[in-house]
């Protein structure tokens, strides 16, 4: 049997955020089993993330959730030929829950460990759906927590082309929802309300960096978006939450087709992905749709559920980290501001 | 019966691994390097150095809170993550009747002081009497005032220990209407091989727990669970 027609099983666990999950997949494309267990409902309570009670829930779930993953994939612990663990970037004690998790079970049953970024995880989520997906291709990771336009030159190879400079756009889809009392989480919300309002009722700013072209800024929207409401309510004028909401969505999603658009035709790329949770935004992918048929370029999406934190696109990525050797240690630990490429 | 034990519930990393009455292996590291890095590499050495088949362990003991929320969490984690492989359950040790443990045998009140931030001790009382460790004051979050207080109108000889011992000793000197004394070095601090007896009592009390099912013990909500249990509060005032 050759190297290439050999079955690599991984056991994939996330915790970086507020999921707990764990996943197997073989040869890094082959799902068996994501299992997911979200605490939105909890967070909820506090408009947001809880970094405390995050762990705190990681902790009581990551056993049963990873138990479940190999009985979903009808496999057992020995069956696996690697673990694959979120070590960065993400919240600090979430992360270690994973990671001390991993090692431990790396430890203690003998199998190689592989440490893997959060963001080569969303990324590689595109590999699962997508069999004839291959670098080179473009990707524009797009989450509560990341904005990242990148170019995955190989497997396990990414150069980051640009970046937020301060707000995700998740994050801003959040602040803007709690502002319009959508509340958390912003982005679905968002999108639900958005289908009865008009984009182009209000026109707020597209920013522009000078100094770096594919970068992005989300704080000055999310500001014009309170400066509007403030006004709204200093001259006592009626607010259209929906017209709020569809066109920031609007504006968000002509700044992410922009720079994607602009990033194709400079670098040649024929292929073209989404990932991250705000991946998941319907209005945000028809127009990313439409702009790479314009384009003349394919373009890759996850599934819903691969676009939100889960283990199995962290098991896509520890495959190719794992084929081209990488290994972590048991003094593996976790990097909460990790940079994609280290 | 052997015992894997470990505990990174304060400044100390510990693991130790005992066998019936013997302990066969026991590291101690007090330094800055985080527990995440050094819990693991450490069980290697003393796996290493006393030949262990992890397979043979009966059960875990782990040093479950309350303590740093963070470190806790390493401790269980790893507790859990090594359960998982090996199929086998975990004693959830509280941690400071672990570290009163260290006095094994002292005739005099014993009273843990684990650094709990904002004025605040991680502590409990106990004795040695009847050849076992008896509680006075189960393990509890209280002001450094309060069991101070509590101490004096005990008015027994009291030995303290534990790391927050260098954080409070101004505050105790000043206020305390008892004999006193702070334990030496080797016997101060938290020891898996404490946590190792203690999860053997518990043990074959029946008190192991399913791995999946262990969680640490904080003794203390989230900030923000706190807030907001205050505000309803405020609220309903």
């Amino acid at each position: 049997m050759s190297d290439t027609e050999q079955t690599i099983k991984i056991l994939a666990i996330e915790s970086s955020c507020d999921e707990t999950a764990a996943a197997v997949v073989v040869n890094g494309r082959d799902m068996r089993s994501n299992v997911i267990s979200s605490q939105i409902a909890l967070h909820t309570l506090y408009g947001g993330v809880v970094p405390e009670i995050a762990s705190r829930k990681h902790i009581e779930k990551i056993n049963q959730v990873i138990a479940q993953a190999l009985s979903d994939a009808d496999m057992t612990l020995q069956d696996m030929d690697a673990i694959g663990v979120t070590y960065g970037p993400g919240l600090v004690g979430a992360l270690l829950v994973g990671v001390a998790e991993a090692k431990a079970i790396s430890y203690a049953a003998n199998i190689p460990l592989v440490g893997v970024h959060h963001i080569e995880g969303h990324i590689s989520a595109n590999y699962i759906e997508n069999p004839d997906l291959k670098p080179p291709f473009l990707c524009l990771v797009v989450s509560g927590g990341h904005t990242h336009l990148v170019k995955v030159t190989d497997y396990g190879t990414y150069e980051i082309l640009g970046r937020t400079r301060d707000d995700a756009a998740g994050e801003a889809f959040d602040k803007v929802a709690r502002a319009i009392g959508l509340g958390y989480p912003g982005g679905p919300k968002i999108e639900k309300v958005s289908h009865e309002g008009d984009p182009k009722a209000i026109s707020f700013p597209r920013a522009k960096i000078a100094d770096g072209v594919y970068d992005f800024s989300f704080s000055g929207l999310k500001s014009a978006v309170l400066n509007y409401l403030n006004g709204c309510r200093m001259k006592n004028l009626p607010i259209n939450q929906a017209d709020v909401a569809a066109s920031f969505q609007q504006s968000v999603t002509d700044v992410l087709v922009d720079h994607a658009r602009h990033a194709i035709r400079e670098y040649h790329m024929d292929s073209f992905a989404i990932a991250g949770g705000v991946a998941s935004n319907g209005v945000i992918r028809a127009a990313m749709e439409q702009m790479c048929r314009e384009e003349g370029v394919k373009f890759y999406h996850p599934s819903p559920i691969l676009c939100t934190d889960n283990a199995a696109m962290i098991g896509a990525a520890a495959y190719y980290d794992f084929i081209a050797g990488k290994r972590a240690g048991l003094d593996l630990n976790a990097v909460p501001n990790l940079k994609l490429g280290e | 019966m052997k015992i894997l034990a470990l505990d990174s519930s304060g400044l100390v990393a510990g693991v130790a691994v005992t066998e019936d009455d013997n302990l066969l292996g026991e590291y101690t590291i007090n330094y800055k390097k985080t527990h995440s890095q050094t819990l693991l590499p450490m069980l290697d050495e003393v796996a290493k150095m006393i030949e262990l088949d992890l397979n043979t362990i009966d059960v875990i003991a782990v040093s479950a809170g309350p303590g740093s929320f963070t470190g806790l969490r390493i401790g269980s984690a790893t507790a859990k993550g090594l359960a998982l492989a090996l199929n086998k359950q975990i004693v959830s040790v509280p941690t400071v009747d672990a570290l009163a443990y260290n006095l094994w045998g002292c005739r005099e009140q014993v009273c843990p002081l684990m650094d709990a931030r904002r004025q605040q001790a991680y502590t409990g009382l106990y004795t040695f009497s009847d050849w076992q460790m008896q509680t006075l004051l189960p393990q509890c979050a209280a002001g450094i005032d309060e069991i101070t207080a509590k101490i004096n109108e005990s008015g027994k000889k009291t030995v303290f220990l534990g790391d927050g011992v260098p954080v409070f000793a101004d505050y105790l000197k000043e206020n305390l209407q008892v004999p006193y004394l702070f334990a030496p070095a080797h016997c101060n601090k938290q020891r898996a091989a404490c946590v190792a007896v203690l999860g053997g009592i518990l043990y074959r009390q029946g008190k192991a727990e399913d791995a999946a099912a262990h969680k640490p013990d904080y003794l203390r909500l989230s900030q923000a669970e706190r807030e907001r249990q205050e505000k309803a509060r405020d609220f309903r005032i």
